[in-house]
């Protein structure tokens, strides 16, 4: 099973754009798409029910007052905002690695059938995996589908994004077999190639990051992307303004006991 | 990484695998995978009756008012000190399955052993819409979508409704103050959106999050709209203990609308099944 809808929502994505985290290092696209459910006060339109994610449960991680705490979420939610035919899929949990190549597939078979007019992926990929030209200036990068391309033309490059480079199979020996490389960015590359081959139009944007605080980095990814698909103004010289939601309390664990002092 | 005193520790992902990255060559593994898969499937074995009325009910599928399921030594002890402790209960099934640290209940046919980690079906006598699932057993990660799917799918959705207990070591809940040692263990709930009723103790506060077996159960509920509510007791007592045990009391008033229950509500009753282990783990013994 796939997606569900919650009660009594009619849905249709038709000519959408949807964003979805990819499960990568950091968790940075999954902050990232936090974000723009808490910020745009997306409301939540169904669930994605499958068995290639572990399960999870609690309540409403974007509650803001004490009428909306207790709504149940799952590992997997769909959120919608009409008005900005936008819709952010949130994933909790990561993939049971044997069925990685499955939920690709699931995905983009989701994708193809709901009719999204574009699909963005966030993700990231090892800061310490990069290679000499990575190194140097930003750390952010993108890649597009041959029918993005078609349909974006070079709008990405004009605004000076940079496009993820490809590495080359053995390194060293010249004339070497380039391939696409994204260590430590799940299923990213798997659902690029699957894209690819399905003719979806998908972006993926993505940042070079270490495991630790990465709160830095998913507010970086999305002011990025928002210089593109302005999800919110913000005037020119200054940032967007995120709202951080309720859920990213005691990300560093609880309470100290006071008798430490 | 390098530390502030410049030791070098190598970090592990918390979101994904460091080998998970290239899956172009598992093709010739596609066999090998596919045993795993089967060796790892989830399988319920009803008893002959519930067998035969599942056949019999041309949906294949049980009559269910109500499924109340324990997750955990303490939650399962406290069903059966509580509400499974009278002579009109019939054990109708047992879930069988194979994992790392589930080895012994593979066995499909048999029933597993009185006091082997495992996880049970009761029915009551009188009132046979009523059924109570004990799981004492590791069900690993890959398995809980399907035990959901499986048990479940088992049932009739019309009416039914579900009651969660599970067992959490208080290490895994999060709160701003300090939790101070009189405070544990103390009672949290979670409710699907098809529930209408009041819980009977505070609601889970944001971020902690359940995963494992109530997970997988609770999230099956939201997507279906069946009514569920779950009770997660916080402990900081390892093994079945009867104080934690009787953390579930408030759950007894719902569970006495259901069924009749023997007023023995001592803590003597509670006692005699964290007793078993005890004796086990006594150095002295």
């Amino acid at each position: 099973m796939m997606f569900v809808a919650a009660e009594c929502t009619p849905t249709s994505f038709k000519d959408f754009t949807l964003i979805m985290p990819a499960i990568s290092v950091g968790n940075v696209g999954q902050l990232a798409v936090d974000l723009i459910v808490s910020t745009l006060n997306m409301c939540r339109v169904g669930y994605i029910h499958t068995d290639c994610l572990i399960p999870m449960a609690g309540n409403n991680p974007y509650a803001t007052f004490a009428e909306n705490a207790n709504d149940l979420s799952t590992n997997a939610e769909v959120y919608s905002s009409p008005e900005l035919r936008l819709a952010v899929l949130q994933i909790r949990t990561p993939i049971i690695q044997t069925k990685s190549k499955k939920f690709c597939k699931l995905m983009v078979s989701w994708i193809k059938a709901s009719g999204f007019s574009r699909t963005v992926v966030l993700s990231s990929s090892h800061a310490y995996q990069r290679d000499d030209q990575q190194l140097l200036g930003s750390p952010l990068r993108y890649l597009q589908t041959p029918s993005m391309q078609k349909l974006t033309g070079d709008r990405l490059k004009e605004m000076e994004w940079k496009e993820m480079e490809t590495v080359s199979t053995f390194p060293g020996v010249t004339d070497s077999e380039q391939r696409l490389y994204i260590p430590g960015g799940g299923a990213t590359k798997g659902l690029f190639t699957d894209s690819c081959a399905e003719d979806i139009p998908l972006v993926v944007v993505l940042i070079f990051c270490s495991e630790g605080d990465n709160i830095p980095d998913a507010f970086t990814l999305l002011n990025h992307l928002n210089t593109w698909l302005h999800l919110v103004d913000a005037p020119a010289q200054t940032q967007p303004k995120w709202r951080i939601p309720a859920s990213w309390r005691l990300l560093f664990g609880s309470g100290i006991p006071p008798a430490l002092f | 990484m390098a530390t502030f005193f410049g030791e070098v520790l190598s970090v592990y992902s918390r979101a994904v695998e460091e080998d998970d990255d290239d899956l172009d060559d598992e093709n010739e593994d596609e066999r090998i995978h596919r045993e795993i898969e089967e060796k790892r499937e989830v399988h319920i074995v009803w008893c002959p009756e519930v067998a035969q009325s599942l056949e019999d009910s041309g949906s294949n599928t049980l009559q269910c008012s109500d499924l109340i399921i324990a997750v955990g030594t303490n939650a399962a002890g406290f069903l059966s000190a509580y509400v499974l402790n009278t002579e009109s209960w019939d054990a109708v099934g047992h879930v069988s399955l194979w994992n790392e640290r589930s080895r012994g209940s593979s066995r499909q046919s048999i029933a597993p052993l009185p006091g082997e980690p495992a996880c049970l079906f009761y029915r009551h006598r009188d009132n046979p819409a009523v059924l109570v699932c004990q799981s004492t057993c590791y069900i690993a990660e890959d398995q809980l979508f399907q035990w959901t799917e499986k048990v479940f799918g088992c049932l009739q959705k019309r009416g039914l409704s579900v009651m969660v207990l599970s067992d959490s070591p208080v290490a895994e809940y999060k709160t701003p103050d300090y939790l101070y040692g009189s405070a544990v263990p103390f009672l949290r709930s979670l409710k699907s959106s098809a529930s209408k009723g009041q819980a009977l103790c505070p609601a889970l506060e944001q971020p902690n999050i359940l995963t494992g077996l109530p997970a997988a159960v609770l999230s099956h509920c939201q997507v279906h709209q069946i009514p569920a509510v779950l009770y997660q007791c916080y402990t900081d007592v390892i093994s079945p203990d009867s104080i934690t045990m009787e953390t579930y009391k408030p759950a007894l008033l719902c569970l006495s609308k259901l069924v009749k229950l023997e007023p023995c509500l001592s803590a003597d009753v509670l006692r005699k099944f964290a007793i078993i282990t005890e004796a086990q783990s006594n150095l002295y013994t």
